[in-house]
């Protein structure tokens, strides 16, 4: 049963999504920083997938350097600030502080990091340089954290960079797909605000790239292009029943959330299907959201869930109900959604089996498929040239992220097949560096 | 039980916690409030000629989250009328007749001197401490350090003291002098009943780098302070040492002063020689009520070491303090670090290897990030078990068998003093010291 109240106003909203990780006070930041012990070598730095100098921005934090520690953040991340609160930290820098090898909490770097980028931000100061120009001209398609990154740092180079977003908004997933409880709307725009008001990379919106036509014309137009284009929709689970009203994929039932917050309906019953983090975060936000009951079901033991520990514990908290070893076989309903068919599953010989003999149906008004993106594998295949893996996922050189045709790089998502902003951050600033390589050789 | 009272040079007190001539003195209702509190006696601020004060006065040296780790000010002796504060002492010793009632004074002709010294007697004070330390201000007017600098002066006019009073005399040193025997010899030649020290350090606390003066800013300047805190303490003891193992001075009471906090604090100075102490600033951070710690923990050290009275262990260490020459040369300790609690922060690798004599070796599997000592060149320094954050992890283990004993001195005087740099006890033999070189691998 939940425990929280349909919300009717943004204040219910923003109570129910109140945030995991809120912002630093000053005091809270001197007393956190005082702790760090500026370990040799440190293993949060091996942690974070952007290797940020942690204990430098920490210590710079400390001596009240609040804008040195920004500056080290995004030296090494230019989503800085949304990393601080979004990220994992908990199995990344945090779970490595050499402090949790004695039962005393780690550091809460991410805080920190959230604290010295949010203050660096709010003082609107330049703290970037723009390289100066090349002459060269670069396309970046889509404008999440990849593209973001990577447009950034092309920017400090001297490069030209034009962002083409479908969207009407930049930051992609961080904007759209992570739950309200870990960052608003506004966390993430002014981060990308501040970022574009000093580097000027251009971003056109409500921009897709989508036929062979354009891009042909980007090819022509630019030196380089960097898809940055994540996924797509939440993919199609083939079962009966599945086009009914109240079946909606995870991705998409996220951002309706992020943009209509508390005029988002959701039913009474609710059923998730998935066990990875997005699943967790649909299960956690339809509770928040006042659904009396919501199951979240996935098709194989709690211990295969993808989900990290942590985020099955925040939706077990929020007032979650589990059903595991159940896959969904059909959705049932006149029209409209009044149930799940599960069959249930079992293990043997190391294969899932489902025990199609075993059935029941649980009675629900909404149906959240957390069962994976699409890919965009067929706009890849306008794209002479570019290899994919079996799994529909871009390949590129782990250095510099070339695809396999040289004019064309890649990151995040689109590369990885799912993961955080961070590993988006990386891969685009990697990126960047992999084209000024390509385009000064 | 143990048995506190303490009888200092025939002033008679419950216990040996008195309050240092400072702000918390500054009149009978913080005195007496602090003899309800626990404290044994007080040292009234400075009684004299009539002074302006001015604001702000205090500064303090921070480390880390710690604050007031060193303090100063620049306040003078008291500016409330003599009459108001000799009313009080007189109030004060008929609620507390057995409790240590101290008038220190600071005037400066030989007619000023007596007729103070005839005011304070009269009021009922128990006796004497002559201020012959305050670095700022009173200097300038040829009292405080400006006599403590000045064993001549210093001897004369504890003469003229002890020629006026029929209470018992302290002198207070100042340390701003290089060798703290030639005042407290002075003060001994001079009559004095007992030595009274440290005054506080001449000190400039810190600069404000906005307006480039110095801590604590008055209307745009500063000047230097009086330093004192817990960073003094080392100063403090050294000093008491070498008063307490002088052959004349020691015949006199010591009550030490310095940075005392805690009980622990208390027993270190009682094990060089004191038989009191004086606290001010741990009073000025914390409140009267500092004072129920170190009451329960000397009772609870005393009770564990079997002692009676302070008296039973009076000067326990002063037989330890030697020079460097009667060391003994053969004694040989290594580090070793306990790899169970080790979180591997590597502290200590990088202190050795960068701050000391390349003893410690990281890991050579990447497994683990405990570190090990390379015993050979290890010469028991003790900084890597300084640097480990974690209690007890570190430890230094003797590694000579005890039966042999040599020392600079007996080898200078079996004329056995090395010439060439192969001597077996010379610390850098057998090790190995990596190539200038090495440092750019």
């Amino acid at each position: 049963m939940s425990e929280y109240k349909r919300p009717t106003s943004e204040a219910d909203f923003k109570k129910n999504f109140k945030q995991k990780k809120p912002l630093m006070n000053t005091t809270e930041a001197f007393y956190e920083s005082s702790r760090c012990l500026f370990c040799y070598d440190a293993p949060c730095i091996q942690a974070c997938p952007t290797h940020i100098d942690i204990p430098l921005f920490i210590k710079q934090i400390q001596t009240k350097n609040t804008e040195g520690a920004a500056k080290t953040i995004f030296d090494a991340n230019w989503l800085g600030n949304a990393c601080g609160i979004v990220c994992p930290t908990g199995v990344l820098c945090e779970g490595a502080c050499v402090f949790n090898h004695q039962n005393v909490p780690p550091i809460q770097i991410g805080r920190l990091q959230n604290f010295a980028t949010n203050t660096t931000i709010d003082t609107a100061k330049d703290i970037f340089k723009v390289g100066k120009s090349n002459g060269k001209k670069i396309a970046i398609v889509g404008a999440g954290p990849a593209g973001i990154a990577c447009a950034c740092e092309l920017r400090t180079l001297g490069y030209d960079v034009t962002i083409y977003e479908a969207k009407d908004k930049p930051s992609g997933l961080a904007v759209h797909g992570i739950a309200p409880y870990k960052i608003t709307n506004e966390e993430v725009l002014k981060e990308i605000t501040f970022l574009q008001n000093q580097l000027g990379f251009e971003i056109l919106y409500k921009s897709p790239i989508e036929t062979k036509e354009q891009l042909k014309k980007l090819e022509e137009d630019f030196d380089a292009i960097f898809l940055g284009l994540g996924l797509g929709k939440t993919g199609s689970l083939e079962i009966d029943g599945e086009d009914k009203k109240g079946v909606i994929g995870a991705v998409e039932f996220i951002e309706e959330l992020r943009s209509k917050q508390h005029l988002t309906k959701v039913p009474s019953k609710v059923v998730v299907l998935g066990g990875g983090n997005t699943a967790m975060d649909a299960a956690s936000e339809s509770a928040r959201m006042g659904a009396k009951k919501t199951v979240l079901a996935y098709r194989n033991s709690k211990e295969k869930m993808k989900a990290y520990g942590f985020e099955y514990d925040l939706a077990i908290s929020a007032g979650v109900d589990s059903l595991f070893n159940v896959v969904p076989i059909g959705i049932v309903g006149k029209g409209k959604v009044e149930g799940v068919r599960f069959a249930k599953t079992e293990m043997v010989d190391g294969k899932l089996k489902t025990k199609n003999n075993d059935v029941f149906v649980v009675r629900c008004d909404m149906v959240i498929k957390a069962t994976g993106q699409a890919k965009q594998g067929s706009f890849y295949e306008l794209i002479d040239n570019l290899e994919m893996d079996s799994q529909t996922r871009l390949k590129v050189n782990n250095e510099t992220f070339q695809t396999s045709n040289p004019k064309y790089f890649a990151g995040g998502d689109a590369v990885n097949g799912g993961a955080e902003v961070v590993n988006a951050a990386y891969d685009g600033k990697m990126a960047a560096l992999g084209i000024h390589q390509y385009l000064n050789k | 039980m143990a048995d506190l009272s303490i009888n200092f040079a025939g002033i008679k007190a419950p216990n040996p916690f008195w309050l240092a001539s400072a702000p918390p003195t500054n009149s009978g209702y913080q005195i007496m409030k602090a003899f309800e509190a626990g404290w044994g006696g007080a040292v009234w601020k400075t009684l004299g000629v009539p002074v302006i004060n001015v604001s702000s006065r205090y500064g303090a040296v921070n480390y880390r989250d710690t604050r007031m780790m060193g303090f100063n000010n620049i306040e003078l002796i008291t500016d409330r009328p003599l009459a108001d504060n000799l009313r009080e002492i007189e109030e004060v010793k008929k609620y507390f007749p057995d409790h240590a009632v101290i008038a220190s004074l600071m005037v400066e002709s030989r007619a000023e001197w007596e007729q103070i010294i005839k005011d304070v007697q009269n009021a009922g004070a128990d006796g004497i401490e002559l201020n012959f330390g305050c670095p700022h201000g009173m200097c300038e007017r040829g009292m405080g350090s400006a006599v403590g600098q000045e064993p001549e002066v210093l001897k004369t006019i504890v003469e003229w003291v002890k020629a006026a009073a029929n209470i018992p005399v302290i002198t207070k040193l100042s340390p701003n002098i290089s060798h703290i025997v030639d005042p407290g010899l002075a003060a001994y030649q001079g009559g004095t009943d007992a030595i009274s020290l440290i005054n506080t350090i001449k000190s400039i606390v810190g600069i404000d780098l906005d307006s480039y003066a110095p801590y604590p800013v008055v209307d745009g300047k500063g000047t230097n302070g009086g330093y004192c805190g817990p960073a003094v303490k080392p100063i403090a003891m050294h000093m008491l040492k070498d008063l307490a193992q002088h052959p004349e001075i020691s015949k006199v009471p010591i009550c030490g002063i310095g940075g005392i906090e805690t009980w622990r604090d208390v027993v270190e100075f009682i094990l060089l020689g004191a038989t009191s102490v004086q606290v001010c600033t741990a009073v000025m951070h914390y409140g009267f009520g500092i004072v129920r710690e170190m009451e329960a923990g000397l009772r609870q050290f005393m009770d564990d070491k079997g002692y009676n009275t302070i008296y039973d262990f009076t000067g326990k260490a002063l037989p330890n303090i030697t020079e460097w020459k009667h060391l003994n040369l053969e004694h040989k300790v290594v580090a070793e670090i306990n790899p169970n609690t080790c979180v591997g922060c590597d502290l200590c690798y990088i202190a050795c290897d960068d701050g000391a004599h390349q003893a410690i070796a990281l890991p050579t599997d990447l497994t683990n990030r405990v570190p090990s000592i390379i015993e050979e060149n290890c010469v028991g320094c003790n900084l890597c078990s300084l640097v480990c954050p974690i209690e007890n992890c570190i430890t230094m283990v003797k590694k000579d068998d005890g039966t042999k004993h040599s020392t600079w001195a007996e080898r200078t005087d079996a004329d056995q003093v090395p010439t060439t740099f192969d001597d077996d006890r010379a610390g850098g033999k057998g090790h190995f010291v990596p190539k200038p070189s090495d440092a750019l691998k």
